[in-house]
């Protein structure tokens, strides 16, 4: 194998070998989303027809923070030990090495979240026809805040308060996510072709993934001088 | 080869840089001025009132090239920013630094001054209109370019991390647009109250385009200005200040 490819795979290996250790941290994101979801039948209104109203913004909301969540802490401990600069030093492409680091990040929340968010449309009176639908949309969306997180999180490494920076960096960059996802929800519960807005999210995943990882790469490297 | 970039750091050197935008700022305050109140007399009380929106439309003077503004001087933050990144030029980080707080407070003035034309013409402040939101979103970014650049104690650091966020955005930016554009388009019926242009005539375009112009001087003038203050900032441990300063 290309010693390029070895140490991707390397790195996407270690990473999900260090989250396998502290399994902890996988289910934090996502007993979030479930708290955040809760709250709105209690907040507003237990009547699912309203509630199936809603759900598009508030599966989509809820799925953007709590991936925030998880982001702040996408660099930190690497950069704090060691391992980054690591990288930076290994000869390797660094933008693929932090793909890679995205990829395993995207893998421990984005798709679980992805995967929890079909139940938690259950509660919000969204029906099952709808699912599919859903869990596409999401897992491209997710993917996508993955790798603009990526970028936030290289730009507040080392910061104090870095995780209030971090979502103020990175909210506004994720208009067009929600945009488009939330749309190809809100088709998918109306039961029609949700095929549109899940074109232009999978041009953004694309897009994302072709600039994301040599903007986080130049953002981490800032960071570690 | 050798002389370009000899010629390029010359250009790029702070003494140099601060001396010349002192001479050059008054060739666009004095413009800038001249303009803008020519523009204002002209559009608020020469110009005909429209004949549907009455006399409330003459706050597209000032709201029109606001909002034009906001954007572009984003554009020039994040050019100079690039320029900045790339070759390493600490005037171009420094002007891209000056350029955030003039574009954040542009934005703010066509947002208020939106809001101020929307009471009238829609009846409520506030309407979840493409512009509008996407104006929101802009001042946004602008508050987290802002916000990094203060979070950051290493002036080094923090050009250089501001300029990639600077970049981002720029690239985000028209794609944030299009997708506010596309999502108004289906959430809302059309609005009654449409600022589409049909022709204006010229006792109305006329002022419109002396404010365009007059602002973007006055943009250029307050630019300059906060450039050298950002240069003595930066600059305040260097030997060439004394003589400036004396």
């Amino acid at each position: 194998m290309r010693p390029i490819f070895a140490a991707t795979l390397l790195v996407l290996r270690r990473e999900l070998l260090l989250a396998l250790r502290r399994p902890i941290l996988v289910v934090q994101p996502l007993a979030f989303f479930a708290v955040v979801t809760a709250l709105f039948p209690l907040g507003y209104t237990p009547e699912l027809g309203k509630l199936r109203a809603i759900a598009p913004g508030v599966l989509w909301v809820g799925a953007l923070l709590a991936s925030l969540l998880a982001l702040e802490s996408l660099f930190r401990e690497d950069a704090e030990d060691g391992t980054l600069e690591q990288f930076a030093l290994s000869g390797q492409p660094f933008a693929l090495l932090l793909g890679a680091k995205t990829l395993a990040h995207w893998l421990l929340t984005g798709l679980p979240l992805t995967l929890m968010a079909p139940w938690l449309g259950i509660a919000l009176g969204v029906p099952l026809a709808a699912m599919p639908g859903i869990l596409a949309s999401l897992a491209l969306g997710t993917w996508t805040l993955s790798l603009l997180g990526a970028v936030g999180a290289g730009l507040t490494l080392g910061l104090r308060r870095g995780g209030v920076l971090l979502s103020l960096l990175t909210l506004p960059l994720a208009v067009p996510v929600i945009v488009f996802g939330a749309r190809a929800t809100e088709l998918a519960i109306a039961g029609e072709s949700l095929m549109g807005p899940l074109y232009l999210q999978a041009a953004l995943a694309v897009l994302g993934m072709t600039l994301a990882p040599l903007a986080a790469a130049a953002a981490v490297r800032i960071g570690l001088e | 080869m050798g002389t370009t970039w000899t010629w390029f750091h010359r250009f790029g050197s702070p003494p140099h840089v601060y001396r010349l935008a002192g001479i050059l700022t008054p060739w666009f305050a004095w413009p800038a001025a001249i303009l803008i109140i020519t523009g204002l007399y002209a559009g608020l009380v020469l110009a005909p009132p429209d004949y549907q929106q009455g006399e409330g439309f003459r706050i597209i003077y000032v709201h029109a090239p606001s909002a034009w503004l906001s954007v572009m001087i984003y554009a020039v933050m994040a050019t100079a920013a690039g320029i900045g990144l790339i070759w390493r030029m600490k005037v171009a980080h420094a002007a891209a630094a000056s350029c955030a707080a003039i574009g954040a407070w542009f934005t703010v003035v066509s947002l208020v001054t939106g809001m101020l034309w929307g009471k009238p013409m829609w009846g409520t402040y506030w309407v979840w209109d493409p512009r509008l939101t996407a104006q929101l979103v802009l001042l946004f970014l602008y508050l987290g370019y802002i916000a990094l650049r203060a979070g950051i104690d290493d002036l080094g650091r923090a050009d250089r991390a501001s300029a990639v966020l600077a970049l981002v955005g720029v690239v985000n930016l028209p794609i944030i647009r299009y997708s506010v554009e596309w999502w108004n388009s289906i959430h809302q019926a059309p609005s009654v109250m449409k600022m589409d242009k049909p022709s204006m005539p010229i006792e109305m375009l006329a002022p419109l385009l002396m404010m365009l112009v007059g602002l973007s001087l006055y943009f250029a003038a307050v630019l300059l200005v906060r450039l050298r203050a950002e240069i003595l900032n930066r600059e305040r441990q260097a030997s060439w200040i004394k003589e400036v300063v004396e």
